[in-house]
Order: C-alpha cells, then structure tokens, then sequence
C-alpha cells in the first residue's frame, strides 16, 4: 500500500483548493501537452517539466494536462493552450527553451506566437 | 528514447490509450542478481491474439492516424542489447500486461533517467487513471497508490496546481532516496 508522506499536508490542500474550484474551472486556462510515443520521443516530458516551472516561477495557475498522439508526429511537442472564452491554440515543435516566451507572450500578454502556431480550434468547439 | 523511463512513459501511455481505469507499474532492480524488470499491468481492452502477434511489428499500429507503432518495438530492441526480453500477456476485455527484462550492468542499458517526470506526465493525463507504483532496488521500496491520493482528495483533480506541486515533491522525493541507496553501493563487476 502506499505511504502517504503527510495526509494533514494534502488535507489542507484540498481544502484550498475546493475554494478555489470552481472559479478556476470557469475562467481557468488548460495546457494541454502531447505525450504520444512521437511526443515522448521529441522531448515532450521535458517541454511539461519546463512549463510547470515556468508557472511556478511565475506563480501563475494554471491546469497542465497530457494527451496522447494526435497524428502530427513530425510537429511535436505539441502544446495547445486554452483559456475560457477564447480559441484553442495549437504550438508545434516546441522545445523547454521556448517555454517562457510562450508563458510570457501567449498567458501574460495574451498574444499568439504566429511563427510557432500551427492551428486554432475555434472557442465554441471546445466541450 | 535515451532514457527507460522514456518507455515506461510510453508503456503508461499505451494503457491509457487502451481506456485502463488503473495501471501498475512494477521497477525491480536486483543488484545481486543483476537484473532489472519493468513491468506495467493495466485493465483496459487489451489485445486479441491476432493484434497481439503484430504487436512488435514497428509497421503495425491499432492507429488510423498514422502506419507506424513503435513503442513496443523499441522497448524490445532495448531490452534484447541488454542480454533481456520482452513479454506481452494480454486479454480481450480484461488487459495487458508487458514485462521487459534488462541486465542491470549491462553497457547498452540506457539510465532509468527522470522517472518521476514520466510518472507525473501521466498522472496528468487528461482521462484520469490510478496508477500503483512500486519500485525497489534489493530491499529499498518506494511505493506510492495515487488512487488513495484521489480518495483523500475528493472533487479536487491531481491536475490541480497544488496538488499537482505536491504530488510532483513527493515523488521527486522518493526516488532521489532510492537513487541514494543505489549510488552507496558498489558497482557490478
């Protein structure tokens, strides 16, 4: 069975956290990144590792997800990111040192890198 | 894939494409005996014999996006330049196991690496699943069950920043003292 290091310590997260829920699901962003065998290969695990420091570093919240191959292998790592309210942004071919332009440019300023986008899924198509 | 943990990420992967609500991954590494076994158990579709056979085919895929599959090939060949093998036990409906086998101190065996980035990436995946985890070297074992995580927190997803941060800390946590133990030990002549 597994050992958890310190159940009052999630307890109290989970507590925060409740709080927070449901603002969060409304107007929170989701970045979303492919972990296929293609995105694996390509360096996909260290693009997210470099993203959740980024929005540590940050202090910016935001939910960080994985999916699996999405059949444009030759583009990967793939990173979509969505926020309410707005489209749906596909970036290709991104590396862990493009991660805080893309944090910076696309979640801080709002703007989408035009050279590294690849696609738009319009705002309505989403769930 | 430079590391093992790049491939027990795709394993993972391949389980929760699979529709595996629960996934077990098993890393012994047996220092006196010089082996190392990963083994990762998961109850989603599995596979009929038919697909199973292909499996290890790097031109066979169950994927209508693209013609290749490599994931299992690769982890094959991986394993075979370590002196190991891999085995797939699967049922219809019931799931699939795979086991891979390497030579501990073989020179080919690429380093287990960051296998608690790997385990994260999946924690974080966007159809949950509850991964048990165990990972021993001789007598040392980390283990970790993130459906008693999941219980404990309720409506709150791991994918939540601060679970996620927590999550993330205790398993670095873990595996850094495991990687502790290993490096104490003298190495396989």
């Amino acid at each position: 069975m597994a050992r958890l290091k310190n159940i009052e310590e999630l307890k109290k997260i989970r507590t925060e956290a409740q709080k927070e829920l449901l603002i969060r699901t409304q107007t929170g962003t989701r970045i979303i990144v492919g972990m296929g065998t293609c995105g694996i290969a390509a360096g996909a695990r260290e693009v997210m590792q470099a993203i959740l420091k980024e929005l540590e570093t940050r202090k910016i919240e935001a939910h960080v997800e994985t999916v699996g191959c999405v059949g444009m292998c030759a583009k990967e790592p793939l990173v979509d990111i969505e926020q309410a309210g707005k489209s749906r942004i596909r970036y290709a071919n991104i590396s862990p040192e493009n991660v805080p332009r893309l944090v910076e440019e696309h979640l801080v300023k709002g703007n989408v890198i035009q050279e590294w986008a690849i696609g738009r899924l319009d705002a309505r198509k989403i769930q | 894939m430079r590391e093992l943990s790049l491939h027990i990420l795709d394993l993972l992967e391949n389980a929760v494409e699979a529709g595996a609500s629960r996934i077990e991954l098993k890393v012994e590494e047996d220092l006196k005996a010089d082996w190392m076994v990963i083994e990762v158990a998961d109850n989603g579709r599995g596979m009929s014999q038919e697909v199973m056979e292909k499996a290890l085919d790097p031109f066979c895929t169950t994927r209508t996006t693209r013609h290749v599959g490599l994931g299992l090939p690769l982890l094959l060949e991986a394993a075979r330049r370590c002196g190991g093998d891999l085995v797939i036990q699967s049922n219809p409906g019931k799931g699939t196991r795979v086991r891979a086998t390497f030579r501990h101190s073989h020179i080919d065996r690429a380093p287990l690496g960051d296998l608690a980035g790997a385990l994260m990436a999946i924690l974080l995946s966007e159809h949950p699943v509850d991964l048990d985890f165990c990972h021993c070297i001789d007598s040392e074992v980390f283990q970790l069950d993130s459906s008693e995580i999941r219980e404990e927190l309720g409506d709150v997803p791991l994918s939540h920043p601060k679970v996620r941060d927590w999550l993330f800390d205790i398993l670095r946590e873990g595996e850094t003292a495991l990687a502790d133990k290993r490096e104490e030990r003298p190495p396989t002549l």
